[in-house]
């Protein structure tokens, strides 16, 4: 399984890593909360989740959603985006997990 | 309180949907309730059983596993409904003019709730892994917060439980006569709304481009959190900034399906 989709990712054409972005969960919020990312190209954002509880990575504008187990971290594929701000938030914890990715 | 009643019904509200709809789609096959009752336990139990070893999906495929699995859940899900389509397409006429007859019509009833009922253990088993995670993280909250977080949890799955119900309330209305073509495109487009999801979780995890993203925006006339919206994300599969690689997954199934559902029904007639 994983040999094949190691297979299917070196398929998409890649010259160089995509910029990567972490993001930390600790005590149901983000830091940072603004993330600026580069426009018109795929960016992978890697969440840590610093608490002792899974918290959903819930965006409809980036059209994403991953749970991310506690004490571990999650990788989500975002982009290409078009320049803007794309809001997410933590959905179990939405009143103080927030955030937004800024796409300039 | 408010928050986890919110995030709950939003993970039963598809589940709940496609219960209410199946329910009323295999209406005239006797005793399908308790064959949709056992695709529902199986249901929970395999979210259970996912939520579990959750974690170690979620390493597998180089971190993507979750992705993978839920893509898996998905196309296996769409499958089960394609199929129940296309199989009443040839012996739906069949089975409403027959319905009152024993044996022969009850045994090829039982055959086509197979795929339906799998296909609601499917779906249960998808939402409700999520929502068991998020049950266990309010257990090992503040104690302060667990009673209303449960009250609110409970609150969520019965007006989850409330939109099944009223959905399928709604299609028993439609005479019988047109019962099976309107819960044939309600399924069709719930078969079409998880191609899309299927897309969405391939293109998260990097397996699948974007492509065009978002292809159209309607969030200012639709957002996808109000109530209308959530509804019909549901049943259709809707959001208001899709990626161009899930609007097209989402047309492919639906015109795959019902391209099978004609030749299913014209070889019939033939």
């Amino acid at each position: 399984m994983k040999q094949l989709f190691m297979l299917l990712s070196l398929s998409s054409p890649v010259l160089a890593a995509d910029p990567e972005f972490a993001i930390q969960l600790r005590q149901h919020r983000f830091t940072p909360t603004e993330i600026r990312v580069p426009a018109g190209v795929k960016v992978k954002l890697v969440i840590d989740n610093q608490d002792g509880s899974a918290e959903e990575f819930d965006s409809f504008a980036l059209n994403r959603e991953k749970i991310i187990f506690p004490n571990s971290k999650g990788i989500v594929f975002i982009g290409p985006l078009k320049p803007g701000r794309y809001e997410f938030i933590g959905e179990f914890n939405r009143s103080t997990a927030s955030g937004v990715v800024i796409a300039e | 309180m408010f928050a986890a009643a919110l995030v709950v019904f939003r993970e039963s509200l598809e589940a709940a949907l496609v219960i209410g709809i199946v329910a009323a789609a295999t209406r005239p096959i006797a005793r399908r309730g308790w064959w949709i009752a056992l695709g529902v336990a199986a249901g929970v139990a395999g979210a259970v059983g996912v939520a579990a070893v959750a974690e170690s999906i979620s390493q597998m495929a180089g971190g993507s596993g979750q992705e993978v699995f839920t893509a898996v859940v998905l196309a296996l899900a769409v499958a089960m409904l394609a199929w129940h389509n296309v199989w009443m397409a040839s012996h739906g006429r069949q089975m409403a003019t027959q319905a009152r007859e024993l044996g022969q019509s009850a045994a090829r009833g039982e055959i086509a709730l197979t795929a339906i009922v799998t296909a609601v253990a499917l779906t249960v088993l998808r939402e409700g892994s999520e929502t068991v995670l998020f049950l266990i993280g309010i257990a090992s909250s503040a104690n302060s917060s667990r009673a209303a977080l449960t009250i609110g949890s409970l609150l969520g799955f019965a007006a989850g439980g409330a939109s099944g119900v009223l959905i399928y309330a709604g299609l028993l209305r439609v005479p019988v006569s047109r019962l099976f073509v309107v819960t044939g495109w309600l399924i069709l487009l719930l078969a079409a709304g998880m191609a899309g999801q299927f897309a969405r979780v391939l293109i998260q995890a990097d397996v699948l481009p974007a492509l065009a993203s978002p292809i159209w925006d309607t969030s200012s006339w639709m957002p996808d959190d109000s109530v209308l919206g959530t509804l019909l994300r549901a049943l259709l599969g809707y959001q208001a900034q899709p990626s161009a690689t899930q609007v097209l997954f989402y047309f492919a199934a639906l015109v795959l399906i019902l391209a099978a559902m004609r030749r299913a029904q014209t070889r019939r007639t033939a």
